[in-house]
């Protein structure tokens, strides 16, 4: 049934773009109603027939899992959710695939946000991935939320040089000083590696500019693929790698997978989401070329 | 008095700032001047707030166009701020995690706020489908590179473009789709935003200079003199 559904879904986009395409050789130019109906069906078939893709990581993906790989035991990560809900379907499978990385590789992780509307979207994770996944991780011990301060920049300028001088208490209110994994870390540069998840300011570049190149700390991305382009001129020296949009939280999972047995069934959002962002891709790249053709009918016809 | 003040302020935090960047003694006040920074950054959210209220409550007020959304804006604004001011239904006390699981605003937050925002970033795939139609057109040489660096691009961003490349051999593999978004990514793509950057960062350097001596006095809220 399944099989038949999307058949016939794909015969529709299918005849549909093959029938633009005949009025684009009269030189017919396409309504945007039509164009948002098509990729309406062409993010809609894929998610409800469940078509995905296998991925492969590319170099600057693989750059990052294999730096969280190769770290010690009991490294420190430092997790910052600098995002809203607005780019959270994007970026979440980034932050999600990190931290289940970090915590099945046994490393220390600190998570907090530039963005005010990080700390519930951490709230959400601590419920959903380290208390359900990993019950044996202790608050405090392998794990700690610190929250969000205001300043974006101006917080990083601060804690590279001594987090207390900004975070006194984690998010519920306890002493810094009173929690094991706090012990011995003074400041930014005691972190193993700096992971900053957004898409926005601030976000990756400001930790890279403000944090990461002054410390001469390890400092990775996870990005929006709008934004991805302007992060690729600090690879590989000031940023150890970059996950780019869902194709990049797709080739993080895969990689995940392919390492840890332990997440064979485990939820992978960005893989899931490569079908519908292939397809939509495709019926872009459809509509761009009856757009052009329907350009060089009607510029032919005129005298 | 009302220039010299502010531009007195700026002076020294502008000096302050860039000694403390080459000079080891002066550094501890280059934190203290960003730790002014961010106390300061937080009075942006009363700003915020304050400002909200009244653009709103003036529409409504004069009964603007489409005020029925500012009172839904006013209310959404009011539960939310409750909600997170006086940890509404949070299981901890007041000291806890605002954004504790249960809590109203957490509730709010995961319902409401999610959601929404979602959807809205969601419509872009709409927008971007439509202007990708219109704007790609191969009108002269320099939008035929744009629209093949675009094709490259939006197929290297799929598997499809290694199920169509793949059978490239390795000796070839540059001519892989993947690859070849690769290079436009690392190449093309890096060169100019390179340029880009260093352009920014000097206009940036510039722009401080002027503010630090006082030329430029716009933020002032007034032109030169």
């Amino acid at each position: 049934m399944t099989n038949i559904g999307l058949i016939i879904s794909f015969l529709v986009i299918g005849v549909g773009l093959l029938w633009l395409f005949i009025l684009a050789l009269k030189g017919r130019e396409v309504d945007r109603r039509i164009i948002f109906i098509f990729i309406g069906l062409a993010v809609s078939v894929p998610l409800l027939f469940r078509i995905s893709f296998s991925e492969k990581a590319t170099p600057i993906v693989r750059d990052v899992f294999y730096k969280i790989e190769n770290l010690p035991e009991g490294s420190n990560i430092l997790l910052s959710y600098d995002y809203g809900p607005s780019m959270a379907p994007e970026v979440e499978p980034m932050s999600n695939a990190f931290l289940r990385h970090a915590l099945a590789k046994n490393h220390k992780v600190f998570i907090m946000c530039l963005w005010a509307t990080g700390q519930s979207l951490i709230a959400t994770a601590i419920d959903s991935i380290i208390k359900r996944e990993f019950p044996e991780k202790i608050n405090g011990v392998d794990y700690i939320n610190i929250g969000f301060k205001a300043g974006g920049q101006g917080v990083l300028n601060v804690i590279i040089t001594d987090f207390r001088k900004m975070y006194l208490t984690d998010v519920d209110g306890v002493n810094l000083d009173s929690v094991p994994i706090f012990k011995g870390i003074k400041s930014l540069k005691d972190m193993d590696l700096l992971i900053s998840i957004g898409g926005g300011f601030p976000g990756v570049k400001e930790w890279i500019l403000f944090a990461g190149a002054p410390g001469n700390i390890p400092t990775a991305g996870g990005s929006a693929a709008v934004a991805a382009p302007l992060l690729y001129p600090y690879y590989p020296k000031q940023m150890v790698g970059l996950l780019g949009g869902i194709k990049g939280a797709a080739e993080y999972e895969s990689e995940l997978k392919k390492v840890y047995p332990q997440f064979a069934n485990m939820p992978t959002p960005g893989i899931a989401m490569m079908g519908p962002q292939t397809l939509a891709h495709l019926v872009v790249m459809a509509f761009i070329v009856i757009g052009n053709i329907a350009f060089f009918v009607n510029r032919r016809r005129k005298p | 008095m009302k220039k010299q003040v502010p531009l007195t302020i700026t002076f020294i935090v502008g000096v302050v700032l860039i000694l403390s960047v080459f000079f080891p003694p002066v550094e501890t006040w280059g934190e203290d001047f960003s730790l002014f920074f961010d106390i300061i950054a937080v009075f942006a959210f009363f700003l915020g707030g304050g400002n909200l209220i009244r653009v709103h409550t003036e529409r409504i007020a004069k009964k603007k166009k489409d005020w029925g959304f500012s009172i839904i804006t006013i209310l959404g604004f009011l539960i939310m701020l409750a909600a997170g001011l006086f940890k509404l239904w949070n299981p901890g006390d007041i000291s806890a995690d605002v954004a504790a699981t249960g809590s109203l605003f957490q509730l709010l937050y995961d319902w409401m706020f999610n959601p929404l925002g979602a959807t809205m970033y969601s419509l872009l795939a709409f927008y971007v489908a439509s202007a990708s139609y219109r704007a790609f057109r191969a009108k002269n040489r320099d939008a035929t590179i744009l629209l093949i660096a675009a094709f490259i691009i939006l197929l290297g961003r799929t598997p499809l473009g290694m199920y169509a490349t793949g059978w490239i051999p390795e000796s070839f593999s540059v001519l892989q789709i993947p690859n070849l978004a690769i290079w436009v990514m690392t190449s093309p793509n890096l060169a100019g935003q390179r340029a880009i950057m260093i352009g920014i960062a000097l206009g940036v350097v510039a722009m401080s200079l002027r503010l630090i001596l006082g030329v430029e006095r716009t933020y002032l809220g007034m032109d030169i003199d």
